[in-house]
C-alpha cells in the first residue's frame, strides 16, 4: 500500500481548493449580474414583472440547493443537451445566488428614501441613469454587509456540488479518503480550508455592518 | 404510470416527508433550547464560557454543513464514536442550527433594554426567573421572524443528509429515480414538495407566533 504523508493530502486538497474558489467567483459574479436583473424586475412598476421576480426568488429560496442542482443536471439531458458537472454546478449556483442577491439588493433599494427618487426625477433623471447615479450608490451602503455575508454562504454552498460530481474540495477529499482511510484528518483539513476561506469574509462583513450602523 | 406505482410513490413520499419533518422538528426544539443556553452563557460574565461559545459559533458558521456531516458520520468512528445515520444527521443539524440561532437569540437579548433586568431585580425576581419571565419573552418578539427563517433554511439544507443514507425525502427521491430512471421528474416533484413544506411551515410558524408570542408578528 502507498503511504500518504500529510503533505500529500494537503497538497491535493489545496489543488482542489482552486475549483471551490473558481466556482464561488463565477457564481458570485454571474449571480450578481442575473440578480441585478431580478432586482430590477422585482421593483418594476409592472405587476407581471414583479410577480415573476417574486416567484423566481421564492422558488430558489424555498427549495433545497441539492435538488436545484439535480434538476439542472438531469433536466438538460432530457432536452437533448449534454451537461458536464462543472457546467451544472456553475449554472445552478449562479441561479441560486441571483435569487438571494436580488432579494438582498431589493431591500437596499427600498431603503433609499422616497425623496431621492422624486428629487432625481425633478432633476430630469429617469430609468437607468436615475438608478445608476442616485439610487444604487446609496443602496450600496445598505447592502454591502449582507452581500459579503451571502458570499460566505455561497462559498459553503459550493460543497453541495460535490454530490453531482464536480471536483471541488469536498469531492476530492472523498476520493483521498477512500485511499487513505483517515476521514478524521481529511475532513478536518477540508473544514480548516473552508474556515480559512470564509472567516476573513465573515469578519469583514461584521466590520461593514458596524460601520453601516454607526452612520445610521 | 399505473395506479400501483402511483400508490407506491405516494407511500415513499409520505415516508420521506415524515422523516424530514421529524428531523427538523427535533432539530428546532433541541437547537433552540441549546442556543438559548449558549446565548445566556456568552453573556454570563464568565470569560471561559464566552470564549467557548464564540469559538464554537465561528467554526460552525464558517464551514459547510455537508463537511460537518461527513466529519461526524465518517470521521468520528476513528475516535471510536460510531453513530447511525439518523443520529449523525440529527447531531450535525442540531450543532449547525445552534450556532446560527445562538447569534440570533443573542442579538434579541441585547435588544432588551438594561432597565428591564434592573426592574425585575428590584421586584425581587431571581436572575434565572427574570431571564425566563422578563427578558426572554421580550427578546422573542424581536427575533421570532429570524428564528422561523432559520428553521426553514435548516429544513431545506437537511436534503444533503440523504448522502449518508438517512431515509428522508431526498433519499426517497434518490431511490425512486434509481428504480424508475425518471430522475428529472422525480427531483422536480420532490423539489415542489419541499416548496410546499417551506411555505406551509412558514405560515404555521406565523400563526403560532401571533397566537403565543405577539400579535404583531408577520
Amino acid at each position: 500500500m502507498i503511504e500518504f504523508t500529510n503533505w500529500d493530502i494537503l497538497r491535493n486538497l489545496l489543488f482542489a481548493t482552486r475549483w471551490t474558489v473558481a466556482l464561488s467567483v463565477v457564481a458570485f459574479v454571474g449571480g450578481g449580474v442575473v440578480g441585478l436583473f431580478i432586482m430590477m424586475l422585482r421593483i418594476s412598476k409592472r405587476k407581471a414583472a414583479q410577480r415573476f421576480a417574486a416567484a423566481y426568488i421564492g422558488l430558489f429560496q424555498g427549495t433545497p440547493l441539492l435538488l436545484q442542482l439535480f434538476i439542472i443536471f438531469f433536466g438538460f439531458p432530457m432536452l437533448g443537451i449534454r451537461i458536464e458537472a462543472w457546467a451544472a454546478a456553475a449554472l445552478g449556483l449562479t441561479l441560486y445566488a441571483s435569487a438571494f442577491l436580488g432579494e438582498i439588493w431589493r431591500g437596499g433599494v427600498e431603503a433609499v428614501p422616497e425623496g431621492q427618487w422624486d428629487g432625481s426625477a425633478a432633476l430630469g433623471l429617469h430609468g437607468v441613469r436615475q438608478m445608476q447615479l442616485v439610487i444604487l450608490p446609496q443602496a450600496f451602503g445598505y447592502v454591502r454587509a449582507p452581500t459579503v455575508g451571502f458570499l460566505v454562504q455561497l462559498i459553503k454552498a459550493t460543497a453541495v456540488t460535490s454530490i453531482i460530481g464536480f471536483e471541488e474540495l469536498l469531492r476530492v477529499s472523498n476520493v483521498i479518503n477512500n485511499a487513505t482511510f483517515e476521514p478524521l484528518k481529511v475532513y478536518g483539513f477540508v473544514a480548516a480550508i473552508f474556515f480559512l476561506l470564509c472567516s476573513p469574509l465573515t469578519w469583514y462583513a461584521r466590520i461593514l455592518e458596524k460601520r453601516a450602523n454607526a452612520t445610521k | 404510470m399505473n395506479s400501483d406505482l402511483f400508490q407506491e410513490a405516494l407511500v415513499a413520499i409520505a415516508s420521506g416527508v415524515s422523516t424530514t419533518l421529524m428531523l427538523i422538528t427535533t432539530t428546532a426544539i433541541v437547537g433552540l433550547i441549546l442556543s438559548t443556553l449558549s446565548a445566556a452563557a456568552k453573556r454570563s460574565g464568565n470569560r471561559f464560557l464566552r470564549a467557548v461559545v464564540i469559538t464554537y459559533v465561528e467554526v460552525i458558521r464558517n464551514t459547510p454543513f455537508l463537511v460537518q456531516l461527513f466529519f461526524i458520520y465518517f470521521g468520528l468512528p476513528a475516535l471510536g464514536i460510531r453513530l447511525d445515520p439518523i443520529t449523525a444527521a440529527l447531531l450535525a443539524m442540531i450543532m449547525n442550527m445552534t450556532a446560527y440561532t445562538t447569534e440570533i437569540i443573542g442579538g434579541g437579548l441585547d435588544a432588551v433594554p438594561e432597565g428591564q433586568r434592573d426592574a425585575a431585580q428590584a421586584l425581587g425576581l431571581k436572575p434565572h426567573i427574570a431571564f425566563i419571565k422578563v427578558i426572554l419573552p421580550q427578546a422573542l418578539v424581536v427575533i421570532y421572524p429570524a428564528l422561523a427563517s432559520q428553521i426553514i433554511i435548516m429544513m431545506l439544507e437537511s436534503a444533503v443528509v440523504s448522502q449518508i443514507a438517512v431515509r428522508e425525502l431526498t433519499h426517497q427521491a434518490d431511490l425512486w429515480q434509481a428504480r424508475t430512471f425518471r430522475a428529472f421528474e422525480t427531483y422536480f416533484v420532490v423539489a415542489m414538495i419541499y416548496l410546499v413544506m417551506a411555505v406551509t411551515l412558514r405560515h404555521l410558524m406565523v400563526l403560532f407566533g401571533r397566537r403565543f408570542i405577539s400579535a404583531s408578528i408577520t
